[in-house]
């Protein structure tokens, strides 16, 4: 057992004015999630270590003038946690255009169509237009790599790939190049996928992508299923056999 | 009761969502028992009316006949529904937006002409710079996500828009549905 | 060096000083540089040689004198003597062909085509302590910051005091972090000391980014030395043994004397392995920046030093419990450490006295824009923004009006003209709809489209902004093509209201202070300067004349109601 699991103790906190126990080295999405509370997520996934980016599990913290991402914020004893009010669903919503108007999202002739977080969550929160003026960036497809791709066109940058590569995998192939809306997801030292020295084609980043961005070659539209249960399960053999 | 008086339009788009429209079979007849369809491509009015109730709109808008049409629908119309992905998003013809008017019409026009290569300027309708979705260029009252919308999702939100209410469009459909 | 020989090093380098009948110091730092000043320095060391004058007469370079809109700047500082008592001359826009006339004017009457009145109140009134020795030591020679008392705070404070009384003395002292935020130094010193941690390490954040801001670049330049001895006396607080300078590579000046001066004081055994022959240690390294503005960010500052991408991360764990390498760190900015040593010498109660509210102490400012004398100022706390504006700055140029002031960069915003008799003091701008900020100061007069300072800022937030949270990434992008759309007259009242919107997404939702802060430009021009927004977009009329393509001058108060 780990040293912080014989730390921890429990603790009782109420979310959206239910009481729920917890451990003390949970997150509040950790336990919002547990207890079938919806926080919307794209940046965290179970197993990577979490960076608080997409801001979309933004929750009211009783007592904090400020909203506190959940997936970076330990509960606390006696914590009043909520995750929904209707200036959290409206911020949520924006994040969630934001994004749409970023790339150039199709979803109709997208690999992962049906399959795809992005997509499955602009549904949950109720967006079915994008109000703010779409930026059609001219960005590439790597399609170098004998089994895989990338297209930046889907790519929300939530580095979760990024992790999962370094974390899990322990390859480190993938990283984040530039700044602000030029920001780009590259292999190695921004050579092309096929030519990298470091992947090991284990495929982690392609299944744990939120969206369309990394899909296996040869898949067609909406034929990109992420096999995420399998990552998971991955991730917690990783983690508890390197502590 | 009189009955409502429905339009659909197509610009920019495939047909599909007109296709799908017609998927709705037998229950045509159940929306035609509520409301009198008074221009489509459908059927063979040529001119806009005045007055309609609710209108479809299939498609982007991409080309200055695309957009002369819908300043006069949306004048024309009380309930204008963006008809799915290429109304709503501008989707697949917006795609050209990434490499602009000029690359489309080379490409067309002369890269794949066989003879001679011109870009027409009569009969066919000059191209905007850049598709947009409807919502950019006239205000739109419902929106209607899909790839395209299934029937059932189009006869839902008929039947709710004919009893005067809103429909819960996001229980129905998404993007690229 | 013991604080005997301390004390010693002083008296001796004083009367080394003596022996010259006229000191001559050209200001070396870099608006004058800009000018060429190290010419004029050259000029003046071979002119004094062959005259024969080397003996009677020391050139020395030296830093920032504050008025860089002057430059270069020159001072004589002549030893009272049987017929004439001690004087200070200063000259302005000096020439290298001035130098001879100059040098023959030792003694006699001064050169007054170059004399720059220093009872003009840009200098009357200014109060100098973070910037008392610049403009007067030579930032690359020790011996001249030990003439004037450097290192005897920090020899002071090793022998005389105990950790926890230093950092009692800057809680009393009431002094707030000078980077921005304002956050009570010495409650973050007192974080920092009780924080549990096998090492622990002072950050000096020299970081400095907002347009037009040079306040830490000129101190940095014009007297290392008090920025380094600040940092020891935090380390000797805290319970630190290492501290990086974080500095801009774009400071190569800077860098190169911050890294001498480290080397200077190590040789003197004023900082390294045990400082004044204390069991204090203390060293000192610089870490260069690579042009990001968002590295200002605590956070993100560290992951830069640590070898990182440089983004910031969500806090808490604040820096003071988990920073560099994991470990508790005390992250100041360098006008904030250029402030210790005056207080641990002069004592809390000297600094309190200073200042009015909540805020004490002095402010250094970055005075730039539309006034009559730009430059480097430093002013006691509770002065007013119109005392700054108009009597420091010299007020607007002939024919125009200020229209308003724009404090902290592009996290900050504009105040206008109507309230600038409010004292400069933290919570004032706050409830004003700016910020202290680390002390750029704007000042806009009628020819200035406050629309287009607005979008100004936010393209400099879009460009700035790390990429890694969402509302900031791409928000700054979209308020930026609003903008550019008010701008350029193609706006629609719906478009400011989503550019309003948007200011309130990326406010509430972004991860940090960069993207919190990014829209304020924006909110405090619509608070302040609506109409504005609207000439542009209901009458496509820009009033100050700026946006092209636009109508210019007032739009009538009754079409403004229309």
């Amino acid at each position: 057992m780990s040293p912080t699991m014989t730390e921890a103790t429990v603790v009782t906190l109420k979310i959206d004015d239910r009481e729920i126990s917890a451990r003390s080295d949970q997150t509040v999405l950790e336990v919002a999630w547990e207890n079938d509370v919806f926080v919307p997520a794209l940046c965290h996934y179970e197993g990577l270590g979490d960076v608080g980016a997409c801001r979309l599990c933004l929750v009211e913290i009783k007592g904090s003038p400020k909203l506190t991402p959940a997936c970076a914020i330990k509960v606390v004893q006696d914590m009043e946690v909520i995750t929904l009010s209707e200036r959290l669903q409206k911020y949520r919503r924006s994040i969630i255009e934001l994004l749409f108007a970023e790339r150039n999202h199709i979803c109709s002739v997208c690999v992962s169509n049906g399959h795809c977080e992005l997509q499955w969550l602009a549904q949950k929160l109720g967006v079915d237009h994008i109000r703010y003026p779409y930026l059609y960036p001219k960005v590439s497809v790597d399609a170098s790599h004998e089994r895989f791709a990338l297209d930046h066109n889907r790519c929300i940058l939530c580095a979760r790939c990024v992790r999962a590569c370094d974390e899990v995998e322990g390859a480190h192939v993938w990283d984040l190049l530039g700044r602000g809306v030029d920001t780009r997801l590259i292999s190695d030292l921004g050579t092309p996928w096929g030519e990298s020295e470091t992947c090991t084609t284990c495929g982690k980043c392609v299944h744990i992508c939120p969206t369309g961005a990394l899909f296996e070659k040869g898949k067609s539209v909406a034929e990109m299923v992420h096999a995420r249960p399998r990552f998971a399960a991955m991730a917690r053999v990783r983690n508890n056999s390197g502590r | 009761m009189a009955k409502a008086r429905i339009a659909t339009v197509w610009l920019d788009g495939c047909s599909g969502c007109h296709m799908s429209f017609l998927d709705l079979d037998e229950r045509l007849l159940a929306v035609a028992e509520q409301a009198e369809l008074v221009y489509s491509p459908l059927v063979d009015f040529k001119t806009f009316p005045d007055e309609v109730d609710v209108t479809l709109v299939e498609g982007a808008v991409a080309s200055e006949e695309d957009l002369h049409k819908i300043k006069k629908i949306r004048a024309h119309t009380k309930t204008l529904i963006a008809f799915g992905d290429c109304a709503v998003t501008a989707n697949v013809p917006s795609m050209r937006n990434l490499v602009g008017k000029k690359a489309v019409l080379q490409h067309a026009y002369f890269e794949l002409a066989t003879l001679d290569p011109q870009i027409p300027t009569l009969v066919v309708p000059p191209l905007l710079d850049r598709v947009r979705p409807v919502h950019d260029v006239v205000k739109v009252d419902v929106f209607l996500p899909g790839c395209p919308p299934s029937a059932d999702t189009i006869f839902a939100a008929l039947v709710e828009l004919l009893a005067g209410r809103m429909p819960d469009v996001p229980a129905l459909t998404r993007f690229g549905k | 060096m013991t604080p005997e020989e301390l004390t010693l090093a002083a008296e001796k380098e004083e009367n080394g000083s003596r022996a010259f009948e006229h000191i001559v110091g050209v200001c070396t730092s870099t608006a004058c540089l800009a000018s060429h000043s190290d010419k004029i320095k050259k000029e003046f060391d071979a002119q004094v040689k062959a005259k024969g004058l080397t003996k009677s007469v020391r050139v020395k370079a030296v830093g920032c004198c504050g008025l860089c809109a002057e430059g270069p700047m020159v001072y004589v500082e002549s030893q009272a003597d049987a017929e004439k008592a001690a004087e200070t001359r200063t000259y302005a826009h000096v020439s290298n062909e001035a130098v001879p006339a100059l040098v023959d004017s030792l003694g006699a009457a001064p050169v007054a085509d170059l004399a720059c009145d220093t009872a003009q109140p840009f200098f009357t009134r200014q109060h100098k302590i973070v910037l008392e020795h610049s403009g007067v030591v030579d930032p690359e020679r020790l011996e001249d910051s030990i003439q004037v008392g450097g290192y005897q705070a920090l020899l002071n404070a090793l022998t005389t005091m105990n950790p926890a009384d230093v950092v009692d003395t800057i809680m009393r002292s009431g002094l707030r972090g000078r980077g921005g935020g304002g956050f009570p130094t010495g409650l973050k010193w007192s974080t920092v000391a009780k924080a549990v941690g096998d090492r622990k390490y002072v950050i000096c954040n020299g970081d400095e980014g907002d347009p037009g801001a040079f306040m830490d670049r000129s101190v940095m330049e014009s007297d290392p030395h008090r920025v380094l001895e600040g940092m020891a006396i935090a380390g000797y607080a805290v319970g630190a043994t290492e501290g990086f300078v974080y500095v801009r590579a774009e400071y190569p000046l800077a860098v190169k004397r911050l890294k001498l001066a480290i080397k200077q004081a190590e040789r003197a055994g004023l900082l390294g392995a045990n400082i004044g022959g204390t069991h204090f240690s203390f060293k000192i390294d610089v870490r260069l920046g690579a042009g990001a503005f968002v590295c200002g960010e605590e956070t993100a500052l560290i992951a830069s030093i640590e070898g990182r991408r440089g983004s910031p991360r969500p806090r808490p764990p604040y820096p003071a419990a988990s920073g560099l390498w994991g470990f508790p760190t005390l992250i100041n900015n360098v006008e904030t450490f250029a402030n210790i040593a005056p207080i641990v010498k002069n004592g809390a109660e000297w600094y309190a006295a200073l200042g009015s509210g909540k805020s004490q102490g002095t402010k250094v400012f970055a005075l730039t824009g539309k006034v009559k004398n730009t430059g480097l100022i430093e002013v006691p706390m509770g002065i007013t923004l119109r005392e700054i504006v108009y009597d420091i700055g010299g007020g607007p140029f002939d024919g125009h009006t200020i229209k308003a002031v724009q404090t902290g960069g592009p996290s900050g915003g504009c105040i206008p003209e109507a309230y600038l008799d409010r004292p400069v003091e933290y919570e004032t701008l706050v409830q004003l709809g700016s910020i202290m900020g680390s002390g750029g100061l704007i000042a806009m007069d009628d020819t200035s489209c406050m629309v287009d300072v607005a979008r100004y800022f936010m393209e400099f937030c879009m460009t700035e902004s790390c990429g890694k949270c969402i509302p900031c990434r791409v928000g700054t992008v979209e308020m930026h093509a609003l903008l550019t759309k008010i701008c350029e007259g193609q706006a629609t009242m719906t478009d400011l209201e989503q550019l309003e919107e948007l200011c309130d997404v990326v406010r509430s939702t972004s991860l940090c202070g960069l993207g919190q802060t990014a829209p304020s430009p924006v909110i405090s021009t619509l608070r302040y300067f609506r109409e504005e927004y609207l000439a542009h977009i209901e009458h496509k009329t820009c009033p100050a004349g700026v946006c092209s393509g636009l109508k210019s001058g007032a739009v009538k108060a009754k079409e403004v109601v229309a």
